[in-house]
């Protein structure tokens, strides 16, 4: 990959991207107060009062929860950006074979939208973050660096997402994706509840999902409870699905591009 | 150098899994000539044209543009080429003018440099007064006018056309065509896939004609038009009973020592009129009326690229 040429792709999605931010940039700030209030505060009440104080002690629901949460958001985000807009780019608009007729080459494409996508990650998160500072539930410094790790979750999900996308004849995958895959893992990778309420069966399931990775080192580190080594290991699981998913991404796209 | 190959190609084969879509064709395209690669859908044009615009991998043989190999210097050959794809690949949310400008950033170019030839190509093109539309709603003539001038934003040495013309109107391919021979008069190497054979004649001074992944006959129109058909052609229209029976008739006849067979070489018979290939039209048919047949219409015309093409790639259809 050259930087340069990559980078020339980059700015063709930020070209895009500037007929639509008005619409993502409202949903970035109104999703975190919507959840934040309804079930941070509004759940997060009857919660505290019960015995959800026994499980999380010293900690209220609304700072257990919105940490949580900005993993979660990461995936989601990741999970949208990388699954319409590149087969819209392989199948509808075909923007990617624009590029292939230009000195673009097919893995500089993918990391110029790869970029794109962790830009959309960086600003929609960074929202997010000032959204939890402003209802309080941040209780370290350290949440300054959950953002990071949340962006890095989030292009977890991208990598492998665009792999499966660019693999798919029609949309039709994508609904399947979201409601076996995306859904679950939002409900039942430790954002809402500890991984260690669910049954025992499932507790290693949750603990293979890279949102759980993400989920516990972006509460840790909001929470002020952090420590170097299982952090380290997070960030390498994390990373590791990142770079395997980039590989793989490069060959799904090679094999539906350059025919 | 006037015989300088730009695109160089022996024994090229190019497979997806079991299925040979190119199999085996050499071809040399000349710098400033306009070349035409023919054939019915399937037969491996595109599939040609993707690999010289280092797209698609070579299986087997040897192809050199530019004096490079596509395998390991794509980025570098695309730097020099324009690409004209069969469906457009243009992008319908921005207007005309940033079409350009965004593609021009693909080569690298600078916002000014992009700027002014944008400029110069939309008047080009002549779609100065539509810069600031969106794409989406133009017409399909209009959309490939655009789609030629972001083709040239990088003044590119050989510009690869595939069906530049299909499903324009009329007045719209003449447009096209107009524009394509002033980039060949500037010194622009043309190639282009179609099957209309006017396109070729009118845009091509060489040809090959594909058919199965092979190259079936190649030269320039005339000599294409001199080698597999003739200079004149008689189409006669019999009553539908006695078409096919008049038909074998004559078929008999010709390249004969008759009468008709000194004057007509070959002759065919269709489901609904009899062709006569011949020098002269008029002496065949002037010999075909003295045998005493009843003919209602007769009509002599010139002999034309597509009987060459029907003749190598057969009447039966494709798909």
């Amino acid at each position: 990959m050259t930087p340069a040429l990559a980078g020339r792709a980059f700015a063709y999605w930020m070209t895009q991207y500037r007929r639509t931010w008005r619409g993502t940039a409202v949903s970035s700030v109104l999703e975190p107060l919507g959840f934040l209030a309804a079930m941070g505060i509004g759940l997060g009440t009857l919660v505290d009062s019960g015995t959800g104080s026994a499980t999380l002690p010293g900690v209220s629901y609304l700072e257990f929860l919105a940490p949580g949460l900005l993993a979660a958001t990461a995936m989601q985000t990741a999970s949208f950006e990388s699954t319409y807009p590149v087969m819209g780019a392989i199948k509808w608009q075909r923007q990617y074979h624009a590029m292939l007729a230009t000195p673009l080459r097919v893995v500089d494409l993918l990391a110029g939208h790869l970029l794109f996508v962790a830009f959309r990650l960086v600003t929609t998160l960074t929202v997010f973050v000032a959204v939890m500072a402003g209802f309080g539930a941040i209780e370290s410094p350290w949440a300054a660096l959950a953002l990071p790790v949340a962006v890095l979750t989030g292009m977890a999900y991208a990598t492998v997402i665009f792999a499966f996308a660019a693999r798919q004849d029609n949309d039709g995958g994508f609904a399947m994706l979201f409601r076996f895959g995306i859904v679950p893992m939002f409900l039942f990778s430790g954002t809402f509840f500890p991984v260690s309420q669910l049954p025992d069966w499932l507790e290693p399931v949750a603990w293979a999902t890279p949102l759980w990775h993400g989920v516990e080192l972006c509460r840790s580190l909001s929470l002020g409870t952090a420590h170097l080594v299982p952090a380290l290991l997070h960030v390498a699981y994390l990373a590791a699905w990142t770079a395997a998913g980039f590989a793989l991404a490069r060959r799904c796209f090679a094999g539906r591009l350059e025919t | 150098m006037p015989d300088e190959s730009l695109i160089r190609a022996r024994g090229l084969v190019t497979r997806f899994g079991n299925f040979t879509a190119v199999d085996g064709i050499d071809v040399d395209v000349r710098r400033g000539e306009a070349f035409g690669f023919l054939g019915p859908n399937g037969a491996g044009k595109s599939s040609t044209m993707r690999m010289i615009g280092c797209v698609s991998p070579v299986t087997e043989g040897s192809l050199t543009i530019l004096g490079m190999d596509p395998a390991t210097q794509g980025p570098q050959i695309r730097a020099r080429l324009g690409v004209v794809p069969q469906q457009d690949t243009l992008d319908m949310e921005l207007t005309v003018r940033e079409n350009l400008l965004i593609y021009a950033r693909y080569f690298g170019l600078s916002r000014q440099v992009a700027a002014q030839r944008a400029d110069r190509l939309l008047e080009f093109v002549q779609l100065a007064e539509r810069s600031g539309s969106l794409v989406e709603p133009l017409s399909g003539g209009l959309k490939r006018r655009l789609t030629i001038a972001r083709s040239l934003i990088n003044e590119p040495e050989i510009l690869l056309l595939d069906e530049p013309t299909a499903g324009l109107d009329p007045q719209a391919r003449h447009v096209l065509w107009d524009r394509l021979f002033r980039l060949k008069q500037q010194g622009v190497t043309l190639v282009l896939t179609t099957h209309y054979m006017d396109e070729a004649e009118q845009l091509c001074d060489r040809l090959v004609v594909m058919d199965g992944g092979r190259i079936a006959a190649r030269g320039s129109p005339q000599q294409l038009i001199r080698e597999w058909a003739t200079r004149e052609v008689v189409e006669l229209r019999f009553a539908p009973d006695d078409n096919e029976s008049a038909g074998h008739k004559l078929e008999a006849l010709a390249g004969g020592d008759g009468e008709l067979g000194r004057v007509v070489s070959r002759v065919e018979v269709l489901p609904d009129r009899v062709l006569l290939y011949a020098e002269d039209g008029d002496a065949a048919s002037a010999a075909t009326h003295r045998l005493g047949l009843h003919i209602p219409s007769v009509m002599v015309r010139r002999g034309t690229l597509e009987d060459v093409f029907l003749r190598l790639t057969g009447r039966t259809l494709v798909d």
